[in-house]
């Protein structure tokens, strides 16, 4: 590990060295202020930033910090705003849109987004309004030891494979409870309802409206899927995010896991677990309710956006730095960090899973300005359900009944 | 002193008062009477790494136009105050039409999620609050007999849960309760079930929250009553041995009544404090068995992307005039002691 990160320094430090006089940076002399998460691959993109073009700039400040989805509104609300950019998601995107914090960069993109694919720029009725540079999605994690121990063939495509898979688990007295998924009450239980909900087919709202759609056959479907795999898995699932479902995985108490792509590298590294735990650990396309149908699974992009309420001068030196980021060399510098979508990338083990998902046609997380209110009345009123409490008609009703409730007062509903 | 005196003596306090608490108050109540303008919705097409979509967004043109011509939004009145979200008047009334017996309606109003939190909410209050005051007099009349040395290290150690951050000391406890921590591993043997989990069951859940609440609150009511006690006069406590009281005696008829007012000070600041119990539930991710109202309040203001200041000033306010309610008895109480006395 520490020779891997000693050439991966050395790398950076030679690109530092060779891109620092070639980068296109823009207008000198001004301020770039940038506010991102807190993860290996937004550090890669915002530090090459920095090393390209901090030197031509007044100022060069990065702001990492989990937190950033709450604090980004209001810091992007003053003029002059207090970062000049927020490198967001899909989701976060919406949050920052739906107040009009974000510029359109289509003239910035003519001017220094010569290397930027055309399938990296979100735009929004032509407008582009964010470059995206990673992926993420959450798939299917598996242990073929354990699989094969217990009599089964197969790594599990469609969720009644997994339910099976998990049943043969049990019954073979390995496991008492195989399977791993993100139920933390909240935001993560909402979006483990997403996935099947998505692979159903389902649709959030009336199209075209704010009017809420969950309380379907789609929905109940969906959380029938959700509650014939949480029968497998540990009783405590409602308490357990990404960093209790990857604890769990690498001690070796789950062999069927749906988490985050981006665990994949955390997890197949030699760090926290054994070398039986990482090298039986397979990667692959998340469930599906048929076989070949859409994966249980939402896109997710991470990009960088430009602030509304700053000079035109600091948007355009703000968007040539991190545009000079986005390049083959930072890439294979971090290859491993991220599914990168640039030139460059040579997918390894740990994105097999987000290739797979991607390429079976699973949908992105929607941009849609009033999701952010749906979700949070999916991961507030869905623990009733799972807890055995009620049904699941009742269940999405109180979904849809909270949602009207919050979108009246957001003004998205009447 | 004289009414000119007493105003100069106490502007500056009452200045800050106005300032921090009152204000804020009036402004909270302000907010919690409008709702956001009409978001002007237009389908539009999005594009990006995974093709386009039709989708809809916000026209912020419109919507900003809006927004400029008033600012605090639209007026909703009391309307946020009866909503769904809070007193839930209209979704009370069909309840009771509905459902056909009182089981029945209860559990309707148990899924509103208002009355859902303010029942935790309450019963958390109402178990915690009694449960301190015993238990800290307890102790302080235990460490009050103490000999000499010993008094010292036993006031610290009494002391340590409120020094550990709320925050901390949950999270320290919800790892001990996890089925592979020392307590929940040890629960699960004496019950010889090893499915047992103290997260996974409510009434399991509100227990561990309530011990947990009274572990970290017991420091403030035992270091309060063991300040009183060293005021108890020696006096009357040979006049109660003389007269033969007992131990357990002199207790309920001198020392008790003698303590009276502390007990009505920390009742209130008990209830206070109780009453808008939260981080434990953060900490414990409790969240799907225990919800209180400033959990909801958190909620609202940060979860949704939108945050909803309308709401979260409703329930604040209500969590306000419950807690007044709850202090009545208590502060009227104090309110006859003071004019007797004066009198």
């Amino acid at each position: 590990m520490f020779l891997k990160k000693l050439t991966a320094a050395g790398a950076f430090a030679g690109l530092m060295g060779t891109a620092a006089f070639a980068a296109d940076c823009g207008p000198e002399g001004q301020s770039i202020r940038i506010l991102a998460s807190d993860f290996p691959a937004i550090h890669a993109v915002a530090g090459a930033a920095e090393a390209n073009c901090a030197s031509g700039a007044a100022e060069f400040t990065r702001n990492h910090t989990t937190e950033a989805r709450q604090i980004m509104n209001a810091a992007l609300t003053p003029n002059p705003a207090e970062y000049t950019s927020v490198i967001v998601a899909n989701s976060t995107l919406t949050q920052l849109m739906n107040d009009g914090l974000v510029r359109p960069l289509n003239d910035l993109v003519e001017k220094y987004g010569q290397n930027i694919p055309e399938n990296l720029l979100i735009s929004i009725d032509g407008n582009i309004m964010a470059v995206a540079f990673m992926a993420n999605s959450q798939h299917l994690f598996s242990r073929k030891d354990l699989l094969e121990k217990a009599g089964v063939a197969e790594v599990p495509s469609t969720y009644a494979e997994m339910i099976d898979a998990a049943k043969s688990i049990r019954d073979a007295g390995i496991m008492e409870y195989p399977v791993v998924m993100n139920m933390k009450t909240g935001w993560n239980v909402g979006e483990s309802f997403n996935l099947a909900f998505m692979a159903h087919g389902g649709e959030f709202f009336k199209p075209g409206t704010a009017e809420p759609s969950v309380n379907s056959p789609a929905g109940v479907a969906a959380l029938e899927t959700l509650k014939g795999l949480v029968e497998y898995a540990h009783p405590d699932h409602l308490t357990q995010a990404s960093n209790e479902t990857q604890g769990l995985w690498e001690a070796g108490q789950a062999a069927l896991g749906i988490m985050w792509g981006s665990r994949g590298a955390p997890i197949l590294d030699d760090e926290g677990s054994t070398a039986e735990i990482t090298s039986n650990t397979v990667l692959t396309a998340a469930p599906s309710v048929e076989e070949g149908g859409v994966p249980g699974a939402t896109l997710w992009w991470d990009g960088f956006t430009i602030a509304s309420n700053v000079s035109d001068e600091e948007a355009e030196a703000t968007f040539a730095a991190l545009a000079s980021a986005l390049n083959k060399e930072m890439v294979m510098a971090n290859n491993d960090d991220a599914v990168w979508l640039l030139d460059g990338f040579t997918p390894g083990a740990a994105a097999e899973g987000v290739s797979a998902t991607a390429k079976a046609g699973a949908k992105p997380y929607p941009m849609i300005p009033q999701i952010g209110l749906m979700h949070n009345a999916l991961g507030a009123e869905l623990a009733d359900f799972l807890k055995g409490d009620e049904s699941a008609e009742q269940a999405l009703a109180d979904v849809e009944a909270a949602y009207i409730t919050a979108a009246k007062e957001a003004g998205f509903l009447q | 002193m004289k009414h000119r005196t007493f105003f100069w003596f106490i502007l500056p306090t009452l200045s800050a008062m106005i300032l921090f608490i009152a204000l804020p108050i009036v402004s909270v109540f302000v907010q919690s009477l409008f709702v956001a303008h009409e978001q002007v919705l237009v389908v539009s097409e999005s594009c990006g790494p995974f093709g386009c979509t039709p989708t809809t967004s916000v026209d912020l043109e419109a919507t900003e136009k809006l927004r400029e011509e008033a600012p605090l939004g639209r007026f909703n009145g009391l309307g946020t105050y009866f909503n769904r979200s809070h007193l839930a008047i209209a979704e009370i009334g069909e309840a009771w039409a509905s459902s056909d017996s009182l089981g029945a309606f209860w559990s309707q109003i148990y899924n509103l999620p208002f009355y859902n939190a303010l029942i935790f909410t309450l019963t958390y209050t109402f178990v915690v609050t009694p449960a301190v005051l015993v238990l800290g007099l307890a102790i302080a009349v235990g460490v009050n007999n103490l000999p000499r040395a010993l008094k010292g290290p036993s006031i610290f150690v009494s002391l340590l849960p409120f020094l550990v951050t709320p925050l901390v000391g949950s999270l320290i406890l919800f790892w001990m309760v996890d089925g592979d921590g020392v307590i929940g591993a040890t629960i699960q043997k004496i019950f010889n079930d090893p499915s047992l989990s103290l997260k996974a069951s409510t009434a399991l859940t509100w227990i561990m929250l309530i011990v947990y609440g009274i572990w970290h609150t017991l420091p403030f009511s035992f270091i309060t009553f063991y300040a009183g006690l060293q005021t108890v006069p020696d006096d009357t406590l040979e006049a109660a041995q003389i007269d033969g009281a007992s131990k357990w005696q002199t207790m309920i008829h001198v020392v008790v009544p003698h303590l009276m007012p502390l007990v009505s000070f920390v009742t209130l600041m008990l209830i206070m404090d109780n009453l808008r119990v939260f981080e434990p539930i953060v900490s414990f991710s409790a969240e799907a068995h225990a919800r209180s109202l400033s959990w909801v309040i958190f909620n609202d203001l940060r979860e949704s992307g939108n945050p909803l200041y309308a709401s979260a000033g409703a329930t604040s306010l209500l969590t306000i005039i419950i807690v007044i309610f709850l202090m009545m008895p208590v502060l009227v109480r104090t309110w006859r002691d003071f004019t007797r006395k004066s009198h």
